[in-house]
């Protein structure tokens, strides 16, 4: 199979460092060839942040350019659109509708773009965004967007199980939140 | 099984197997998790070191008293530890020692993007490359070999791409190292003229055996390819984009070991292949050795010299096609990194903005404070050159200027300065911006935090007995979240006509052990859109439908913002 990509992009402090680790897990265990790539330090306080997940039989390069992402996994409309260019033409973006003002917005500097999703559907991308931050709350804690968000992803995925996924999750997540995590990723995927 | 690791997870591994017994380094991104997961072995003992320098000369101590040694930093820390780095090459080691030094193409957290390859080359020592995770491991392994067979430290040298990227790894288990006790040899230990006039012709003749070594190791490994109009040759990370660019297509020189570089190997390789391309990051390090040895080639000309390359950078210049993305026809804003909502530096860098004062900073997260809204930052050059350019600035008749610093930098290298400052006797006002924590690099314990890389409790420099020791008579401590308080003491100790430390000390809004009060909120009715609380840059607060608006998710209740509403429109918020 050739490698396929998959992009998070998020604002710092998100919890994208659960989300791959959790892909990454998971995908391990189906038993490919697995690289996420991240980056740490100044651009985690507040920045945007970029999260690469690839996998197939072999994994070369640790990093997705731009053109190859068969998914951007988006915890805010704003991240989605700035990396638009990294989608493939038949990629697909699964977002949270959460808007997160950048310094320059508040400052008055600049303005958040208006109707971004309307947007990119009219240049013909497959946007699948949800009000991830509302079903994570409604799983128990706001800080679950992460596996709302993965359990929506899930949902492309025809050839990995629920069962894999549950067992990716039980692995990744210290064990007093498990089922809060299970809840927000059953309500991402059958939202 | 194969594992899922980090390059610096499995650079830690590596130590852990190879018998590595002690290590010390300066946390610096993108290095700090090789010792932070080192130190989750008990078999090594591992600490922060105050900076780079003084790990290396530990490092050096240990493998002198016959254990596998270690220090790890990133790029700019090898410029701290150079002095050390250029000798010990000339003494050789006891035990293995092995250095790894991790390089930020793209200055992703950096002040610049210096290439490391050049200190191997300058002081004479080798230095290794991994490509992936798997590689980290198995080079830090035979880093050790080689620096017991060839008497002389070894340079890993890594990238952030290399350093913060996962990828499968197959681990083995740990030997203990052959023992190597202490001897006294004065000849060999003792630098002085005499003794090392007689090591550097050992140290040459080790280049030369070790350039022998480079021709025959599978370190460097060619992979044939189907066609070869075009021969790359390459290392590190490039390596991963070439092969993702062009598949077997054609024949690639990876070279593991950077340097010395085998000069037969490559006038082969060259010779096989009708074009000769080097696909490299930064500087044409190993380009302009092919053309030393008079081989033709490209590189720099196609690649430049910036940032970082990638699958897409390196297939268009060898003109293989890829496929665009779709682009948004939108201006969209940046979203640069923020001091973090209750970041203590926020209401000290308000309050020099205030006071119009020339700030002359220093590297951490408070280098942030020199972004718009609060721009309360004017120099930031290097570790500890706040304090000693601050000096300078003074002596040259500069005016209104202070100097900022964190409490990890001042441990690092911004006492010296403040020596100067004691010694030389300008009119100068340091302030210590004292989180009780090393920040940027995410949260690594330091000398005046009273904890070790463990979190056990260690030894605790205090900040105010050292300053006064040095002589200081004027050395207060504000809290940055009391703005009259930072105010008057900024005023006063600028107005005073001696040298002073201020001492801003409040933990770090992200430490697990900081209890947060309740998150405030603004009353609509009161409140008169004048804008005064969005001068601190706090990313919980916003203008929402004309009025101020507290994100309750973010807000840490601090208090800063609400010191500045004249119209008390800022109240506790319910949660």
């Amino acid at each position: 199979m050739t490698t396929k990509n998959i992009m998070i992009v998020g604002v710092g402090g998100q919890g994208s460092v659960l989300a791959s680790k959790l892909l990454g897990h998971l995908l391990t265990a189906q038993g490919y060839d697995v690289k996420v790539s991240e980056v740490h330090g100044m651009s985690q306080r507040g920045g945007s942040v970029v999260t690469y997940v690839r996998y197939g039989e072999k994994v070369y390069s640790p990093v997705i350019d731009k053109g190859q992402a068969d998914f951007i996994v988006s915890f805010e409309l704003l991240e989605a659109a700035r990396n638009l260019e990294y989608l493939k033409q038949s990629g697909q973006i699964v977002t949270s509708t959460q808007q997160i003002d950048p310094m320059p917005v508040i400052t008055g500097a600049m303005s958040y773009p208006e109707n971004l999703l309307a947007k990119m559907q009219t240049l013909g991308v497959k946007v699948d965004a949800l009000d991830c931050v509302k079903l994570a709350e409604e799983a128990g804690s706001v800080k679950a967007v992460n596996l709302v968000l993965l359990g929506r992803l899930s949902h492309y995925f025809d050839d990995i199980t629920p069962g894999a996924w549950h067992e990716a999750i039980t692995s990744c997540v210290p064990g007093k939140f498990i089922e809060l995590n299970m809840k927000a990723f059953a309500l991402g995927r059958e939202a | 099984m194969k594992q899922l690791m980090q390059g610096n997870t499995a650079a830690a591994r590596g130590l852990y197997e190879a018998g590595c017994c002690v290590a010390s380094s300066y946390p610096g991104t993108p290095s700090t998790e090789i010792t932070e997961e080192a130190a989750k072995y008990d078999a090594i003992y591992c600490e922060w070191a105050p900076n780079e320098k003084v790990a290396m000369e530990t490092a050096f101590g240990a493998s002198l008293a016959g254990k596998r040694s270690f220090c790890g930093m990133k790029h700019v820390g090898l410029n701290v530890a150079a002095d050390p780095l250029f000798t010990v090459s000339y003494t050789g080691i006891n035990a293995g020692m092995v250095i790894c030094v991790a390089d930020d193409p793209a200055m992703h957290s950096s002040q610049n993007e210096q290439d490391s390859r050049h200190y191997a080359r300058a002081a004479k020592l080798p230095m290794l490359e991994p490509s992936d995770s798997q590689e980290a491991l198995t080079f830090f392994k035979r880093a050790y070999d080689i620096s017991e067979e060839y008497d002389t430290p070894v340079i890993v040298k890594m990238c952030t791409r290399i350093a913060h990227s996962q990828s499968l790894v197959e681990t083995g288990e740990r030997h203990e190292a052959p023992a190597h006790p202490y001897e006294k040899n004065i000849a060999k230990y003792v630098m002085m003229p005499g003794n090392a006039m007689k090591r550097h012709p050992i140290v040459e003749e080790r280049t030369r055996k070790l350039q022998e070594f480079a021709e025959h190791t599978d370190i460097n490994r060619t992979d044939t390819g189907q066609d070869n109009a075009i021969g790359i040759i390459t290392s590190s990370t490039c390596y991963q984009y070439v092969k993702e660019a062009c598949g077997d297509k054609f024949p690639v020189l990876k070279l593991g070991m950077i340097w010395p570089l085998p000069d037969e190997k490559l006038k082969t390789f060259a010779g096989s292949v009708k074009r000769l391309v080097v696909v490299e990051e930064l500087d044409g390090f190993i380009e302009e050795h092919c053309r030393a040895l008079g081989l033709m080639c490209e590189g720099k000309s196609l690649f430049g010299y910036l940032g970082e390359l990638s699958q897409n950078i390196v297939a268009g210049k060898l003109n293989i096609t890829t496929t665009p993305g779709v682009k948004l026809d939108e201006k969209i804003p940046p979203r640069p990194p923020v001091m973090c909502a209750g970041c203590p530096h926020r209401g000290l860098f308000y309050t020099l903005n205030r006071a119009k004062c020339t700030v002359l900073g220093d590297i951490g997260c408070y280098t942030l404070g020199a972004v718009a809204p609060l721009s309360a930052m004017e120099m930031t050059l290097c570790m500890g050159a706040s304090v000693s350019a601050l000096h300078g600035f003074n002596k040259a008749g500069g005016e209104n200027a202070v100097a900022v610093i964190g409490d990890s930098t001042f441990m690092h290298s911004g006492m010296t300065g403040l020596a100067n400052i004691a010694y030389n006797q300008s009119k100068s006002v340091v302030i210590i911006l004292d989180n009780s924590i090393t920040g940027m690099t995410g949260h690594q314990q330091n000398p005046t935090t009273g904890k070790n890389i463990k979190g056990d409790p260690a030894g605790k420099i205090d900040l105010e007995s050292l300053c006064r020791a040095m002589g200081f008579r004027r050395v207060r401590v504000v809290d940055p979240y009391n703005l009259k308080e930072c105010a008057d003491a900024v005023s006063e100790e600028l107005e005073a006509e001696e040298s002073s430390v201020i001492i801003s000390r409040r933990p770090c809004a992200l430490l697990k052990y900081v209890k947060h009060n309740k998150p405030l909120h603004v009353d609509p009715a009161k409140c008169r859109a004048c804008s005064s609380c969005m001068r601190i840059g706090c990313p919980a607060l916003a203008m929402k439908n004309g009025k101020a608006h507290v994100d309750d998710t973010l807000c840490v209740g601090c208090g800063v913002c609400e010191q500045l509403c004249k119209f008390d429109a800022f109240e506790e918020g319910r949660k």
